[in-house]
Protein backbone atom coordinates (compact mmCIF):
# COMPACT_ATOMS: atom_id res chain seq x y z
CA UNK A 1 0.00 0.00 0.00
CA UNK A 2 1.23 3.51 -0.81
CA UNK A 3 2.26 5.67 2.31
CA UNK A 4 -0.64 8.23 3.07
CA UNK A 5 -0.99 11.77 2.11
CA UNK A 6 -0.09 13.48 5.10
CA UNK A 7 -2.46 16.32 5.79
CA UNK A 8 -1.07 19.86 5.22
CA UNK A 9 -3.28 22.76 6.01
CA UNK A 10 -2.96 26.21 4.75
CA UNK A 11 -4.33 29.21 6.91
CA UNK A 12 -6.61 31.93 4.85
CA UNK A 13 -6.56 35.25 6.80
CA UNK A 14 -8.57 38.44 5.55
CA UNK A 15 -5.88 39.70 2.86
CA UNK A 16 -3.84 36.44 2.70
CA UNK A 17 -2.75 35.95 -1.12
CA UNK A 18 -0.68 32.95 -1.29
CA UNK A 19 -2.88 30.87 -0.03
CA UNK A 20 -4.36 28.84 -3.24
CA UNK A 21 -0.77 29.05 -4.57
CA UNK A 22 0.71 27.28 -1.16
CA UNK A 23 -2.51 24.61 -1.51
CA UNK A 24 -1.64 24.01 -5.06
CA UNK A 25 2.07 23.50 -4.22
CA UNK A 26 1.44 21.23 -1.53
CA UNK A 27 -0.72 19.16 -3.74
CA UNK A 28 1.59 19.33 -6.73
CA UNK A 29 4.12 17.53 -3.81
CA UNK A 30 2.23 14.68 -2.73
CA UNK A 31 0.65 16.25 0.27
CA UNK A 32 -3.53 16.73 1.10
CA UNK A 33 -3.97 20.18 1.31
CA UNK A 34 -6.52 21.14 3.40
CA UNK A 35 -7.84 24.78 3.64
CA UNK A 36 -7.89 26.48 7.11
CA UNK A 37 -10.28 29.73 7.48
CA UNK A 38 -8.71 32.04 10.23
CA UNK A 39 -12.14 32.15 12.34
CA UNK A 40 -11.11 28.47 12.99
CA UNK A 41 -10.47 28.14 16.86
CA UNK A 42 -9.25 24.63 16.46
CA UNK A 43 -7.75 23.13 13.62
CA UNK A 44 -8.85 20.20 11.88
CA UNK A 45 -7.05 16.77 12.26
CA UNK A 46 -3.46 18.16 10.63
CA UNK A 47 0.15 16.79 10.28
CA UNK A 48 1.68 20.37 9.54
CA UNK A 49 0.74 23.64 8.46
CA UNK A 50 1.09 26.67 5.94
CA UNK A 51 0.97 30.22 7.00
CA UNK A 52 0.78 31.98 3.59
CA UNK A 53 1.85 34.98 2.35
CA UNK A 54 -0.23 38.23 1.77
CA UNK A 55 -1.39 41.06 3.85
CA UNK A 56 -3.10 39.74 6.50
CA UNK A 57 -5.54 42.27 8.06
CA UNK A 58 -4.29 44.94 5.62
CA UNK A 59 -1.19 44.93 7.54
CA UNK A 60 -2.45 47.76 9.90
CA UNK A 61 -0.14 48.42 13.05
CA UNK A 62 2.64 46.42 12.03
CA UNK A 63 2.97 43.02 9.80
CA UNK A 64 1.64 40.17 11.71
CA UNK A 65 0.28 42.25 14.52
CA UNK A 66 -3.07 41.90 14.41
CA UNK A 67 -3.19 38.07 12.63
CA UNK A 68 -1.50 37.42 15.84
CA UNK A 69 -4.71 37.97 17.83
CA UNK A 70 -7.07 35.46 15.13
CA UNK A 71 -8.95 32.75 16.28
CA UNK A 72 -6.78 30.11 13.99
CA UNK A 73 -3.52 31.70 15.39
CA UNK A 74 -4.21 30.84 18.71
CA UNK A 75 -4.36 27.14 17.77
CA UNK A 76 -1.40 27.42 15.79
CA UNK A 77 0.66 28.47 18.60
CA UNK A 78 -0.75 25.59 20.27
CA UNK A 79 -0.03 23.03 17.72
CA UNK A 80 3.60 24.37 17.16
CA UNK A 81 3.96 23.96 20.66
CA UNK A 82 2.79 20.83 20.78
CA UNK A 83 5.83 19.98 18.61
CA UNK A 84 3.59 20.66 15.24
CA UNK A 85 5.47 21.46 11.82
CA UNK A 86 4.56 25.07 10.90
CA UNK A 87 6.25 27.20 7.89
CA UNK A 88 5.49 30.79 7.51
CA UNK A 89 5.61 32.48 3.87
CA UNK A 90 6.27 36.11 3.66
CA UNK A 91 3.28 37.85 6.26
CA UNK A 92 3.56 34.27 7.34
CA UNK A 93 6.62 34.71 8.34
CA UNK A 94 5.78 38.33 9.95
CA UNK A 95 2.91 36.55 11.32
CA UNK A 96 5.05 33.94 13.56
CA UNK A 97 7.65 36.37 14.83
CA UNK A 98 4.59 38.55 16.23
CA UNK A 99 2.76 35.39 17.93
CA UNK A 100 6.20 34.75 19.55
CA UNK A 101 6.47 31.57 18.02
CA UNK A 102 10.21 32.89 16.08
CA UNK A 103 12.64 35.22 17.09
CA UNK A 104 12.93 38.45 15.37
CA UNK A 105 11.17 41.08 13.37
CA UNK A 106 10.59 42.21 10.02
CA UNK A 107 10.75 46.26 9.03
CA UNK A 108 10.61 47.87 6.08
CA UNK A 109 12.78 47.35 3.41
CA UNK A 110 15.78 49.50 4.04
CA UNK A 111 15.65 50.49 -0.19
CA UNK A 112 11.60 51.48 1.13
CA UNK A 113 10.66 50.31 -2.11
CA UNK A 114 8.67 46.89 -2.24
CA UNK A 115 11.03 44.54 -4.31
CA UNK A 116 9.38 41.67 -6.46
CA UNK A 117 12.02 39.96 -8.38
CA UNK A 118 14.20 36.17 -7.91
CA UNK A 119 16.71 36.01 -5.81
CA UNK A 120 19.08 32.93 -4.57
CA UNK A 121 19.62 31.60 -1.24
CA UNK A 122 21.88 29.36 0.64
CA UNK A 123 20.50 26.88 2.60
CA UNK A 124 22.44 27.14 5.90
CA UNK A 125 20.70 24.45 7.37
CA UNK A 126 19.73 21.12 5.50
CA UNK A 127 18.69 19.14 9.04
CA UNK A 128 15.06 20.18 9.13
CA UNK A 129 11.81 19.11 8.55
CA UNK A 130 11.80 21.89 6.16
CA UNK A 131 15.17 21.49 4.42
CA UNK A 132 16.08 17.94 4.39
CA UNK A 133 15.97 17.40 0.80
CA UNK A 134 18.45 20.19 0.10
CA UNK A 135 22.43 20.00 1.10
CA UNK A 136 24.14 22.95 3.58
CA UNK A 137 25.27 25.12 1.13
CA UNK A 138 23.05 24.80 -1.95
CA UNK A 139 21.97 27.98 -3.63
CA UNK A 140 17.95 27.81 -4.03
CA UNK A 141 16.45 30.03 -6.92
CA UNK A 142 13.27 31.70 -5.29
CA UNK A 143 11.51 34.75 -5.81
CA UNK A 144 10.66 37.64 -3.02
CA UNK A 145 7.95 40.19 -3.03
CA UNK A 146 7.62 42.16 -0.18
CA UNK A 147 7.95 45.81 1.08
CA UNK A 148 8.51 44.57 4.44
CA UNK A 149 11.02 42.08 4.56
CA UNK A 150 13.93 43.62 6.52
CA UNK A 151 14.88 40.82 9.26
CA UNK A 152 16.25 41.82 12.53
CA UNK A 153 17.06 39.11 14.78
CA UNK A 154 16.84 39.66 18.59
CA UNK A 155 20.68 40.88 20.29
CA UNK A 156 20.56 36.98 21.40
CA UNK A 157 19.58 34.85 18.26
CA UNK A 158 21.21 31.28 18.20
CA UNK A 159 23.51 31.91 14.44
CA UNK A 160 22.58 28.03 14.26
CA UNK A 161 18.97 29.33 13.68
CA UNK A 162 19.77 30.96 10.71
CA UNK A 163 18.25 28.56 7.75
CA UNK A 164 18.27 30.74 4.48
CA UNK A 165 20.44 33.39 3.91
CA UNK A 166 20.26 36.14 0.88
CA UNK A 167 23.15 35.56 -1.61
CA UNK A 168 22.68 39.59 -2.03
CA UNK A 169 21.84 42.22 0.15
CA UNK A 170 17.86 43.14 -1.25
CA UNK A 171 16.48 44.52 1.58
CA UNK A 172 19.02 45.28 4.37
CA UNK A 173 18.54 42.05 6.98
CA UNK A 174 21.00 41.73 8.84
CA UNK A 175 23.64 39.60 7.82
CA UNK A 176 21.27 38.58 4.73
CA UNK A 177 19.24 36.72 6.88
CA UNK A 178 16.15 35.32 4.82
CA UNK A 179 14.76 32.60 6.91
CA UNK A 180 15.11 31.22 10.74
CA UNK A 181 13.59 28.82 12.72
CA UNK A 182 12.41 28.42 16.85
CA UNK A 183 14.93 26.35 19.28
CA UNK A 184 13.02 23.09 18.54
CA UNK A 185 13.62 23.44 14.91
CA UNK A 186 9.12 22.56 14.53
CA UNK A 187 9.16 26.45 13.12
CA UNK A 188 10.13 27.75 10.23
CA UNK A 189 9.62 30.87 8.33
CA UNK A 190 11.34 32.87 5.22
CA UNK A 191 10.58 35.73 3.06
CA UNK A 192 11.00 34.25 -0.17
CA UNK A 193 8.26 32.39 -1.48
CA UNK A 194 8.95 28.67 -2.52
CA UNK A 195 5.40 28.27 -3.25
CA UNK A 196 5.92 30.30 -6.33
CA UNK A 197 8.70 28.09 -7.28
CA UNK A 198 7.36 24.70 -8.05
CA UNK A 199 7.58 24.12 -11.30
CA UNK A 200 10.28 24.79 -14.03
CA UNK A 201 7.52 27.15 -15.95
CA UNK A 202 7.70 29.32 -13.27
CA UNK A 203 11.57 30.16 -13.97
CA UNK A 204 12.32 27.52 -10.94
CA UNK A 205 11.62 24.23 -8.90
CA UNK A 206 13.86 24.55 -6.36
CA UNK A 207 10.76 25.87 -3.60
CA UNK A 208 9.67 22.57 -4.53
CA UNK A 209 12.58 20.69 -2.88
CA UNK A 210 11.07 23.04 0.76
CA UNK A 211 7.58 21.48 0.11
CA UNK A 212 8.99 18.30 -0.76
CA UNK A 213 10.88 17.82 2.61
CA UNK A 214 7.77 19.18 4.61
CA UNK A 215 6.06 16.29 2.61
CA UNK A 216 8.43 13.90 3.78
CA UNK A 217 8.52 15.17 7.23
CA UNK A 218 4.98 14.75 7.94
CA UNK A 219 4.24 11.35 6.40
CA UNK A 220 5.50 9.50 9.84
CA UNK A 221 2.96 11.18 11.82
CA UNK A 222 0.22 10.89 8.83
CA UNK A 223 1.50 6.96 8.92
CA UNK A 224 1.11 6.71 12.91
CA UNK A 225 -2.14 8.16 12.47
CA UNK A 226 -2.96 5.04 10.78
CA UNK A 227 -1.38 2.61 12.22
CA UNK B 1 -9.61 59.93 29.50
CA UNK B 2 -7.32 60.79 26.05
CA UNK B 3 -3.93 59.29 26.24
CA UNK B 4 -1.71 59.53 23.60
CA UNK B 5 1.10 57.07 22.56
CA UNK B 6 4.18 57.65 21.04
CA UNK B 7 5.90 55.16 19.20
CA UNK B 8 9.25 55.38 18.06
CA UNK B 9 12.05 52.86 16.04
CA UNK B 10 14.22 51.54 19.07
CA UNK B 11 17.60 53.51 18.78
CA UNK B 12 20.80 51.59 16.33
CA UNK B 13 17.31 49.92 14.56
CA UNK B 14 17.75 51.46 10.88
CA UNK B 15 15.17 53.85 9.69
CA UNK B 16 15.15 54.47 6.21
CA UNK B 17 12.33 56.41 6.28
CA UNK B 18 13.82 59.17 8.42
CA UNK B 19 16.76 58.81 6.47
CA UNK B 20 14.65 59.48 3.79
CA UNK B 21 12.70 62.62 5.70
CA UNK B 22 16.26 64.11 6.40
CA UNK B 23 17.72 64.21 3.07
CA UNK B 24 14.39 65.81 1.84
CA UNK B 25 14.56 68.26 4.37
CA UNK B 26 17.85 69.20 3.04
CA UNK B 27 17.03 69.11 -0.10
CA UNK B 28 14.51 71.70 0.87
CA UNK B 29 17.97 73.55 2.63
CA UNK B 30 17.11 72.77 6.45
CA UNK B 31 20.27 71.42 8.25
CA UNK B 32 19.11 68.52 9.43
CA UNK B 33 21.71 66.28 10.59
CA UNK B 34 18.96 63.59 11.84
CA UNK B 35 15.43 62.13 11.82
CA UNK B 36 13.45 59.55 12.97
CA UNK B 37 10.15 58.49 11.95
CA UNK B 38 7.72 56.49 14.27
CA UNK B 39 4.01 56.55 15.24
CA UNK B 40 1.23 58.27 17.53
CA UNK B 41 -1.65 56.57 18.58
CA UNK B 42 -4.68 58.26 20.46
CA UNK B 43 -6.75 56.53 22.48
CA UNK B 44 -10.36 57.00 24.55
CA UNK B 45 -9.96 55.15 27.70
CA UNK B 46 -12.23 54.26 30.54
CA UNK B 47 -10.25 54.48 33.35
CA UNK B 48 -10.72 55.72 36.92
CA UNK B 49 -7.49 58.50 37.01
CA UNK B 50 -4.52 58.97 35.40
CA UNK B 51 -2.65 56.04 37.30
CA UNK B 52 -5.44 53.67 36.02
CA UNK B 53 -5.08 55.01 32.74
CA UNK B 54 -1.34 55.01 32.18
CA UNK B 55 -1.46 51.42 33.43
CA UNK B 56 -4.14 50.27 31.10
CA UNK B 57 -2.19 51.85 28.30
CA UNK B 58 0.84 50.40 29.25
CA UNK B 59 -0.35 46.90 29.13
CA UNK B 60 -2.00 47.75 25.60
CA UNK B 61 1.84 48.92 24.22
CA UNK B 62 2.93 45.70 25.92
CA UNK B 63 0.48 43.63 24.23
CA UNK B 64 -0.05 45.24 20.85
CA UNK B 65 0.83 49.10 20.34
CA UNK B 66 5.01 48.49 20.18
CA UNK B 67 7.21 45.54 19.18
CA UNK B 68 9.85 45.63 22.11
CA UNK B 69 12.28 44.21 19.98
CA UNK B 70 12.56 47.07 18.07
CA UNK B 71 9.90 49.69 19.34
CA UNK B 72 10.09 51.94 22.28
CA UNK B 73 6.94 54.01 23.32
CA UNK B 74 6.01 56.95 25.31
CA UNK B 75 2.60 57.21 27.22
CA UNK B 76 0.92 60.74 27.57
CA UNK B 77 -2.51 60.53 29.74
CA UNK B 78 -4.35 63.88 28.79
CA UNK B 79 -6.35 64.69 32.27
Amino acid sequence: MASPQPRIGVVTYPGSQDDRDALWALSANDAQAVPVWHEDGELPDLDAVVVPGGFSYGDYLRCGAIARFSPVTAAIVEFANGGGLVLGICNGFQILCEAGLLPGALLRNASLRFVCRDVELVVERDDTPFTARCVAGQRLVIPIKHGDGRYVPPADLDPSQVVFRYLEDCNGSVDDIAGVCNEAGNVVGLMPHPEHAVDPLLGSADGALIFASLVDASRPRAESAVG
Amino acid sequence: MRATVLVRPKQGILDPQGEAVASALGHLGFSVSMARVGKVIDLEVDAADEAAARMEVERMCDQLLANALIESYDVEIHA
